[in-house]
This record gives C-alpha cells, sequence and structure tokens, in this order.
C-alpha cells in the first residue's frame, strides 16, 4: 500500500493528529480524566504523557467546571489546551465557563484576548449506556454566538478537523461518537486541516437530500444504499462542521432533489434538523420550499433495555422508509439493515 | 492583644491580630530576598496614600456621574475596600498577572490598568478597554497584567489557576494573584480549583476579599463557621488572614506569601477582612436596605485606611497628590466624554478571532 492510501481507523487518525500537533507546537497539551490510563481514551491519547512527558497529556481530578476554567485561563496565556470527556454528557458540568467565558471572552474583551481551547466530547451510545451516557449536545453549543461545534465522521475528517480545531483560535467543540471509533478509511500522513464551514457530499443522487450527523451519517449511507435499489436516489450530505454551518451546499442539492431528510445525532426539537429546515425556507425563499423532514432520537431520555435502545435511535431502515415516503408518498418497508459497529459492541462500558 | 503574628493551632495558619494600637509595617515586615528585588516596586505612604486616594476618587466621580445617567450600566463600587487590591499588588510585579471580579475597579487601577480606557469603558465609549462591549464589569488591561474581570461569581479562579499552571509549564518566573469575594469561596469550582492548584503546587496566590456579604446575604447564612482559611488548609494550602484591612499589613502578608510561591512552594491562601461601604450594585450608600448593623459599618469606616494612610503623610505633600490625582480623574472623564460610541458595525465585530 503505498503512503497515499494509507488507511487508518477513526481513534488512530485522532491520536496522529494530537500527536503531529504536540510536535509541532510545545503549547498544545491534551488533559482530562483518564487520558493517560492504559485504554487511553479508545487509543486517541494512548502513550503521549510517554513521548510528550507527563506535563502534556495529564489526568484530572473530576473537576468538570473548574478543569474547563484551567483550560480556559491557559489558553489566555497562550497554551492551546485539549480538554477531553470521556462521555458527552459532562459537558453540562462545563457550561457556565464554555457559555459565559470561552464564547464570550473574544467579544467582551473586544478582542483583547481569545480563547483557543479544544473540548472533546465523546457521544456513549449503545450496549446500555442509558439516559446519562449517550447524550449528544451539540445543539446547545450551536445556538451560542463565539463557539464552534464541529463532528466529523470520516478519519480523514477526523484527523484534519481536530488540527484545524487544534490551531483555531477560538473555542471547538469536538463531537466523537465512539461507535465511529472502528471505522477505516484513508489518512493522508502529512499534517493536514479540513476547514470548518465546508459540507462533504458523501454519495450523489437526484430524488432526496439526506443530511445526517455524525454517526447517523453511517446509518444514512446504509439507507442511501437500499434505496438506491428501490429506485430511489439518495444525496448523503455530511455537514462536517455544525457551527458554522455550510447551508449553501444543503441547500443547493435540496434545490435539486425537491426533497429533503436530516438525520440527527440528537432529539429533534431546537436541533440540528431544526435549524437547517429553518435556514433553509430562509435561503430558498420563493424558489420553492422542498418537501422536508427531521429524525433524530426519540423525545424520551435513552433507555437501557435493548428492545427500547433500538427504536429509541434513527437505523438504515427507518431513515430508507422516511425517505421513501417523503419522494413517493407512500409507505414502504426498507429490508433491516444490519449495523455491525452496534451490533456485535460489547461492554463492559 | 499584640499587634503582631500569632500562629493558631494549625502550623500553617497565620493570623495578622487587628489592634486600636497604632502599629506601623515596621512591626510585621517580611524583606524580599535580593533575587526578587527590583521586580515589585517599593512602596512608602505616599505612594500607598496615592494609589487608595486615586481609587477612592475614581469611586465616588462615578458616584457623582451615576445619577446623570451617563454610565448605562451596572456599577459595583469599591469603596471601602481599596486596601486590599493596594495591598496585594504591591506584592507583584507588573509580569504579575491579576484576575479579578465585577467589582473589580479597585483592582483595575490598582494593578495599573489605564484610567482613561476604564472611564471610557464605563461611558460605552470606543476608547473604552473594550471598545464599549465590557462595561465596568468586564474590565481588562493586558499590558498592566490585569486579566478581564467575570460577572459570574468566581468563574475567574479557575482562570488563574489555568494561567499559573501555563506559567509553570513555561518556566516562567511570575505568579498569579487572583481576588474573589467570600460569596465565591461557596461556589464548588472554589474548592475544585484549590484543589487543583495545590496538587500541581502551581504558583498561584488566592486572595479573598472577606467583606461579609454575598449581596445581602450574611456569611452565617451561607455557611457552619467562617473559617475560609481552614478551607483552604484542607487542601494543604498555607493560609494567612488579616483582620485589620491596613494596606501595610496587606502588603506584607502577600509579599510573604509571593516570595513562597517564588520559590516554587505552590500556592498561598490570603484572607482579608474588609467592608463594602456602599450598595452591593449602585452608588447608594450599603446601609440602606438595614440588613447589617450599622455599627458594624461605622467601625469599618473609623478605621478607613485611606483616611488613616492620610494622616502619616506631610500635608503639602499630601495635597499634592491630591491635586494630581483630582486633574488626572478630571483628565479620564474628560476624555470618556470626548470619546466617540462604537460604529454600529462593531456590533458584530470580536465574536470570534
Amino acid at each position: 500500500m503505498s503512503s497515499a492510501d494509507r488507511e487508518l481507523t477513526y481513534s488512530e487518525a485522532l491520536h496522529e493528529a494530537v500527536r503531529q500537533e504536540m510536535s509541532r507546537n510545545s503549547d498544545v497539551f491534551v488533559f482530562g480524566l483518564g487520558v493517560d490510563d492504559a485504554k487511553g481514551m479508545y487509543g486517541t491519547t494512548a502513550g503521549l504523557h510517554e513521548e510528550f512527558g507527563t506535563e502534556r497529556n495529564f489526568d484530572t481530578p473530576l473537576a468538570e467546571d473548574a478543569m474547563t476554567g484551567v483550560a480556559i485561563g491557559a489558553a489566555l496565556a497562550g497554551m492551546r489546551p485539549i480538554h477531553v470527556h470521556q462521555r458527552m454528557d459532562f459537558l453540562l458540568l462545563c457550561m457556565n465557563q464554555l457559555i459565559n467565558i470561552a464564547a464570550k471572552a473574544s467579544y467582551m474583551y473586544a478582542g483583547a484576548c481569545h480563547v483557543p481551547i479544544v473540548v472533546r466530547g465523546i457521544i456513549g451510545r449503545s450496549w446500555g449506556q442509558g439516559a446519562q451516557h449517550s447524550q449528544a449536545l451539540h445543539s446547545f453549543f450551536m445556538h451560542v454566538p463565539g463557539i464552534k461545534v464541529v463532528a466529523p465522521t470520516t478519519p480523514h475528517d477526523a484527523k484534519g478537523c481536530l488540527i484545524a480545531a487544534i490551531r483555531d483560535d477560538n473555542p471547538v467543540i469536538f463531537m466523537e461518537h465512539r461507535m465511529l471509533y472502528g471505522n477505516r478509511g484513508v489518512v493522508p500522513e502529512n499534517d493536514y486541516e479540513v476547514p470548518f464551514g465546508q459540507a462533504r457530499i458523501l454519495t450523489s443522487g437526484n430524488d432526496v437530500t439526506i443530511v445526517g450527523v455524525s454517526h447517523m451519517i453511517v446509518e444514512c449511507l446504509r439507507a442511501a444504499h437500499v434505496l438506491r435499489e428501490a429506485g430511489v436516489s439518495a444525496e448523503v450530505i455530511d455537514p462536517v462542521s455544525l457551527a458554522p454551518l455550510d447551508i449553501d451546499t444543503i441547500a443547493a442539492s435540496a434545490r435539486k432533489t425537491k426533497h429533503l431528510l436530516v438525520v440527527d445525532t440528537s432529539w429533534t426539537t431546537c436541533g440540528t434538523g431544526s435549524e437547517i429546515l429553518a435556514q433553509l425556507v430562509e435561503s430558498l425563499g420563493e424558489e420553492g420550499i422542498p418537501k422536508m423532514k427531521r429524525m433524530g432520537y426519540a423525545p424520551t431520555p435513552c433507555p437501557t433495555t435493548r428492545p427500547l435502545e433500538d427504536i429509541y435511535y434513527p437505523s438504515g431502515q427507518t431513515i430508507a422508509e422516511a425517505a421513501h415516503a417523503l419522494v413517493r408518498g407512500r409507505d414502504w418497508t426498507a429490508p433491516q439493515i444490519e449495523a455491525r459497529e452496534i451490533s456485535e459492541f460489547r461492554g463492559p462500558f | 492583644m499584640i499587634p503582631g503574628i500569632t500562629i493558631s493551632k494549625s502550623t500553617l495558619y497565620v493570623v495578622i491580630f487587628w489592634s486600636n494600637a497604632p502599629i506601623s509595617s515596621k512591626n510585621i515586615s517580611w524583606k524580599l530576598p535580593a533575587t526578587h528585588r527590583g521586580k515589585v516596586a517599593e512602596h512608602t505612604d505616599e505612594t500607598f496614600y496615592r494609589s487608595l486616594y486615586r481609587i477612592r476618587r475614581v469611586e465616588e466621580e462615578i458616584v457623582r456621574l451615576y445619577p446623570s445617567d451617563r454610565i448605562k450600566s451596572p456599577v459595583h463600587l469599591s469603596i471601602g475596600q481599596e486596601s486590599v487590591s493596594v495591598g496585594v499588588c504591591a506584592a507583584l510585579s507588573t509580569n504579575d498577572i491579576v484576575f479579578g471580579t465585577y467589582r473589580g475597579h479597585a483592582l483595575y487601577l490598582a494593578k495599573g490598568g489605564d484610567l482613561n480606557s476604564m472611564m471610557a469603558e464605563l461611558f460605552g465609549k470606543r476608547d473604552g478597554s473594550a471598545r464599549g462591549k465590557a462595561g465596568s464589569m468586564h474590565l481588562i488591561d493586558l499590558g498592566a497584567g490585569m486579566m478581564g474581570t467575570s460577572a459570574i461569581v468566581a468563574t475567574t479562579i479557575p482562570h488563574a489557576v489555568g494561567y499559573a499552571l501555563a506559567i509553570q509549564m513555561r518556566r516562567e518566573n511570575r505568579i498569579v494573584a487572583v481576588f474573589f469575594g467570600d460569596g465565591a469561596s461557596d461556589e464548588g469550582v472554589f474548592h475544585e480549583s484549590m484543589n487543583f492548584a495545590a496538587l500541581k503546587k502551581l504558583p498561584i496566590l488566592f486572595v479573598c476579599e472577606n467583606n461579609g456579604y454575598a449581596i445581602y446575604s450574611p456569611v452565617s447564612d451561607r455557611m457552619p463557621a467562617d473559617n475560609f482559611c481552614e478551607r483552604a488548609e484542607s487542601y494543604r494550602i498555607p493560609s494567612t488572614r488579616v483582620q485589620s484591612g491596613k494596606t501595610t499589613e496587606i502588603r506584607d502578608a502577600a509579599a510573604h506569601a509571593a516570595v513562597a510561591i517564588r520559590k516554587g512552594n505552590g500556592p498561598q491562601f490570603l484572607e482579608c477582612l474588609t467592608a463594602r461601604w456602599r450598595d452591593h450594585v449602585g452608588p447608594d450608600e450599603d446601609r440602606i436596605w438595614n440588613y447589617r448593623p450599622d455599627s458594624e459599618l461605622d467601625d469599618w469606616i473609623a478605621r478607613d485606611d485611606v483616611a488613616a494612610t492620610a494622616s502619616r503623610i506631610d500635608q503639602a505633600r499630601r495635597s499634592a497628590i491630591e491635586a494630581e490625582v483630582e486633574r488626572e480623574i478630571a483628565d479620564a472623564i474628560a476624555f470618556a466624554e470626548a470619546s466617540p460610541y462604537p460604529a454600529m458595525e462593531e456590533l458584530n465585530e470580536h465574536v470570534f478571532r
């Protein structure tokens, strides 16, 4: 295999991104509960303390509020901290610092200072993670000016977005989904940035535009596959970054297909789908609004028991059926599609 | 009670007692080691008075201007609490960093923040320290080592710890002082921050300005014991309580702590008792809401350290200092008046860098 088509998993790509940036810039450091333990945050921080010293990859007290403030303070001093949360749910303990300070410092002090922090939040879906270990909170942050939100899906984008996030002078919420960690894909060996605010068209199609967030992209691609066999051509778009959001690419596609389905890795109310639909209505104006639908988590906390957990999330099958109904206006039963990253996953965590 | 220092049950817990007997800074002073001399400016009664008087008079001018509604945002005045900022900053160099609170005028000025920028900021003008976007509660002057203040109680404490972490990682020879009120020590982040600072032996001085009230809620309504220093001690952070409100004692205690911090011994904690003479927010007298005994405030006013410091200075020198300060304040107000409001396009600037 030549270096041009070298493949890495998503977690290997994240590890390489951090390692390259730590080598390049001594101001970059990593911290968070467990980043230097034997598991190394799904391998993404493994061994960094051995290579760069224990000052640059360190464990912390369970003090999410203060440790977020510590990241901000270090950033104010010119460092580039990466704060890692093994479950995104714990970001709720960081909200005061992230919303009241990180998002506002540049504005409140009229550019006198800035807060270049990266907050990695890992979504812990599957295997009974339940109500407090499976949440995706991106829409909370999308609401607030002054903070960027990215949710890369492919190993290529995981590496490029993390490098871009570390180099960004603003706070960046970096969303990871643990069901993506095993994904393999081509990842260039050099350090490169994937720019924020540019969506990716993953498959081209003419009948329906399907936008997916984070792991839901994987389910959308499965849906697109069975839709094609049913004669429906789907264009699957990965926004990659949610704030800033590339509405132009989505709008151009929806204008072409005249049907839009947004599948969020979260609840629909006030979510990414709501925002995309609202922006689309505003941007398409009199040209004609496509038929639109949102999908996302069931409007409940996440249940633990497997049969309920399975129907809590959209799947390739339910996404395909929803897209088909949008396009053809009638019910259709899609074949079941196995999501092996979910069906084969085992705990204990 | 003999003025001086006693060591309490906890060997690290140093208490400086206040007494009615006149004491000078000679009674309790720690000489800075030679290696640190020259970095921290020398102070005399005159320099202290200049700083104290300047802060007091700026605040009084804000009180005078406030009814005109030219300052269209909340102000939390430092009148009565000047000695804490002046005393602690006298132990710091320009390179040292301070973090403070929304009651930040005294700290901003004591650390060397630009008065014109501050006044223009209060007026919401373009030449303000944050081009009118911050107001009184978010003052900043990076050139003076004055980091941005916050309106959310206790939020800047971990920032100071993070800044100290950066200093440690970069092997820099400077320290951070973070000022917060007794109310902030109710917050969980105060404890989390002290724990982490102690764990990493960070170069930071925690300064608790204990004015006894969180808005109008007394310490006794909020915690089982008035034991701020014990809280710090539980994290193995050496602590000092200065009860007098005297600038010189606060300076000496801060200087003593700063020497230990600069040696790499980790954080220190300083509790300074003080009193807020004005309302929690706005220009009114604090006693109008009848939530605190008059005698308590009268006692603090009777030993006002601005007046006490003035009394130690030759009258001619004192008049000269006051005249200079008055001119500077008048100029700052004129500067703020003359500065334009920001252009409308500025609404959308600085959201991101």
